[in-house]
């Protein structure tokens, strides 16, 4: 049996979405998933039933359709990342609808840490605002590789080009300070529907497609996971009675096949791949996030935490970098602040270790995103760069070359809660 | 990047890419080894349904030629479609794994929770009772279950690891922060996480799987003539579980099953299809959601779904 194979179209999506109520962000999810006949007969009708409660009157609050928790829909609010589903016949869209709000940073944080794409909403009579700044800025940092901004409410400005275009060119001035690269414009208004499936009749200056057709042919090719060969042990499979051993778990980047010279870190065990597998087979490559079981040629001693990388020399490769030394941008949060000589477990990957805050270097200020040096703690939401001395060498790459092998997260041991995203610099 | 060939590329030359039901794959194993790995004494719950059927099969793929790190365990209500509870032993049995049965009935019986009566009578919320008794009694810190966020819109908000308390109770405002693929499934002794591989599934993932992967499913999930009744626009098997309201004629029609849960809570729909192809077509044009087809508990408040979990219910 060979590798599932099919062509891109078919793939998976991930949208991370990040604004504010006031910024249209429910409607225009309510739209996407509206128009994109997503929503269903009897969802509506509650939809419909909700907004009549509320508003007193007619018409359709397409935001009701995302506000899930008793608590939100009461207080016309989104406290929490809300996953939404939806399927065009290009592709299939998973949607993390996170709040803005300054104190949801955490949230964001986590809706957009496996984004592909990140929807930045903006409000065509505000501009970029200071909110705006800082979405940008934690997808810039959480790597996500595209941005699609929508000029909202495009409706309320007389669908004026020249105001679209002032946004655009503030906008271009951002993504350059922040390193952001592929970036794409969409004049909109989520409450009428121009430029969100359907192109716009109001606003014939424009040539692009509508935000849809955007993410149904957004290009990932380039971006899958790094491009360096890493495998994390996750778990050890043993059939005793047919003498099996094999290394399950999920490829981190770059491509496995049968008889790769490989390195088993961090004891720099070296050793070749016997076969790669699942239970349907053999593979003739496995590449990322695909979880499959590897035997490797030699009784070697390998566990859980391991990672599993191509052997020196054998290709031109970068290799991990083994170390209990870590310099990396945390996102902190919990209530109280990150101090020097904070004791902490950290999982990265599969391995499970514990770590202690040598320093904190800079702390981001999210208003001017500059980097204010020498800081005396994290406060709960703040982002900022942490060194760590680990208690065990961890095998990891630059968050920017490896997002899986590039982050950790940070947990308190007293109370299992996690406080922390790591990503390492 | 190799210099020998081009490694993003298969031996047809094909470039490497997974559809979106392999990728949802990989994340589902990827979680269940991980909880495999960092819980102690997890449990994954198989009710004979759909989407433990997946759940199961996912388990072979996470597990073999190894046997499942966990037992397997069905709350049974007493009040189960008997096509499902043959069905889930014979799946057992081919698995070769240990089943546990959680009984209501027994709950009922030592008095922990009280039958309710009249024809609304269910014994859908006496689950959660029985439940955690059997998390408690058992010692879980860990139960896989089969559910699925596109089903309902509290679920929408609930993390893959859904950290519970010692009470068994979800807490929606105090849901640790879930990063890249890195689960935090650390708990206390008494505490425990419902984990949930399939959050990022939709109903048309999990048919379309049982078809790629040629799953055997309850016979009743496919049209099959059944004597049923009409009560609030949904259709009901007659069964002795059942007592019917005035004006309520029990009449035979082709039906299939969408969910399958406890027969007093679970509504049929009206279909011919018969095969797992003409499901599949069935579901993917759909206008109506399952839940809202076929289940009447969760039609009782706009938050009825997020008041059960709050109380310790999947």
């Amino acid at each position: 049996m060979t590798a599932p194979v099919t062509t891109i179209e078919s793939a998976l999506l991930r949208i991370a979405t990040a604004g504010s109520v006031d910024d249209g962000k429910s409607t225009l999810i309510g739209r996407l998933l509206y128009d994109s006949k997503a929503i269903l007969a009897d969802q509506l009708e509650q939809v419909q039933e909700a907004s009549e409660r509320r508003s007193g009157e007619g018409g359709l609050d397409l935001s009701l359709l995302t506000d899930g928790l008793r608590a939100e829909r009461e207080q016309g609010i989104t406290i929490d990342v809300a996953y939404r589903y939806f399927q065009t016949a290009r592709r299939k869209f998973v949607l993390a609808d996170t709040p803005g709000h300054v104190q949801y940073t955490r949230n964001m944080v986590t809706g957009a840490s496996t984004a592909d794409v990140a929807i930045i909403l903006i409000d065509a009579r505000h501009g970029v605002v200071e909110q705006t700044r800082r979405h940008t800025f934690i997808a810039s940092l959480l790597g996500i590789p595209h941005l699609a901004v929508c000029v909202n409410k495009m409706d309320l400005v007389d669908y004026a080009e020249d105001v679209f275009d002032g946004i655009v060119r503030d906008f271009c001035a951002l993504a350059k300070q922040l390193g952001v690269k592929d970036v794409e414009f969409f004049p909109i208004s989520a409450k009428l529907g121009d430029n969100v499936v359907d192109a716009s009749a109001a606003m014939n200056w424009y040539s692009g497609t509508p935000l849809l057709e955007h993410l149904e042919t957004l290009s990932l090719a380039d971006d899958e996971a790094g491009q360096d060969t890493r495998f994390p042990v996750q778990w050890v499979i043993r059939d005793h009675d047919a003498d099996y051993r094999g290394y399950a778990g999920t490829v981190a980047g770059g491509v496995l096949r049968a008889g790769d010279a490989v390195v088993v870190l961090p004891s720099g065990v070296q050793t070749t791949i016997a076969a790669v597998e699942t239970i349907d087979g053999e593979l003739d490559a496995a590449f990322a996030p695909m979880s499959v079981t590897v035997r490797l040629a030699d009784n070697v001693d390998a566990s859980r935490g391991d990672m599993i990388a191509r052997a020196p020399g054998a290709t031109n490769e970068v290799a991990p970098l083994v170390t209990r030394e870590l310099s990396a941008d945390v996102s902190w949060m919990a209530e109280a602040p990150l101090r020097p000589g904070a004791r902490l477990a950290l999982k990265h990957t599969t391995s499970s270790v514990r770590a202690i805050v040598e320093g904190l270097d800079d702390v981001v200020d999210i208003a001017t995103l500059e980097r204010v040096v020498s800081p005396d703690e994290l406060a709960l939401n703040d982002i900022g760069r942490v060194r760590l001395r680990v208690s065990k060498p961890l095998a990891v790459d630059p968050y920017e070359r490896n997002r899986t092998t590039g982050s950790f997260i940070l947990i308190y041991e007293a109370t299992n809660e996690s406080v922390g995203a790591g990503m390492i610099r | 990047m190799s210099t020998i060939e081009d490694p993003t590329v298969n031996a047809d030359g094909n470039p490497l890419q997974l559809s979106h039901l392999r990728v949802l794959e990989a994340e589902a194993i990827h979680i269940m080894r991980e909880v495999a790995a960092e819980l102690e004494k997890p449990v994954l719950l198989f009710s004979g349904g759909k989407d433990s059927i997946v759940l199961l099969r996912l388990a072979e793929k996470a597990f073999r030629p190894g046997r499942f790190p966990f037992p397997l365990m069905h709350v049974d209500t007493g009040h189960n479609f008997p096509e499902v509870i043959e069905f889930r032993d014979r799946r057992v049995a081919e698995l070769g794994e240990r089943l546990i049965v959680a009984s209501v009935q027994d709950s009922i019986d030592q008095g922990r929770v009280k039958e309710e009566t009249g024809p609304r009578a269910s014994r859908n919320r006496l689950q959660t009772t029985t439940l955690l008794d059997a998390i408690e009694e058992h010692g879980f810190d860990a139960a896989f279950g089969g559910a699925r966020r596109d089903e309902e819109r509290a679920r929408a908000k609930e993390r893959i690891f859904s950290f519970r308390d010692d009470f068994g109770t979800w807490d929606p405002k105090r849901q640790r922060p879930e990063l890249w693929s890195l689960y935090n499934g650390r708990v206390a002794r008494g505490e425990s996480v419902r984990v949930f591989p399939l959050s990022n599934w939709t109903e048309l993932d999990v048919w379309q799987y049982i078809a790629e992967e040629d799953l055997e499913v309850p016979n009743i999930y496919f049209a099959h003539e059944r004597e049923v009744f009409k009560r609030d626009g949904m259709l009901y098997a007659t069964s002795d579980h059942m007592e019917l309201m005035e004006n309520e004629e029990p009449f035979t029609t082709s039906v299939r099953y969408r969910t399958v849960g406890d027969m007093s809570c679970t509504g049929a729909v009206a279909s011919t299809a018969a095969d797992l192809d003409t499901v599949v077509g069935e579901i993917a044009a759909t206008r109506i959601t399952e839940r809202g087809e076929t289940r009447a508990d969760d039609r009782v408040t706009e938050a009825a779904m997020e008041d059960r979990k709050v109380a310790g219910y999947f």
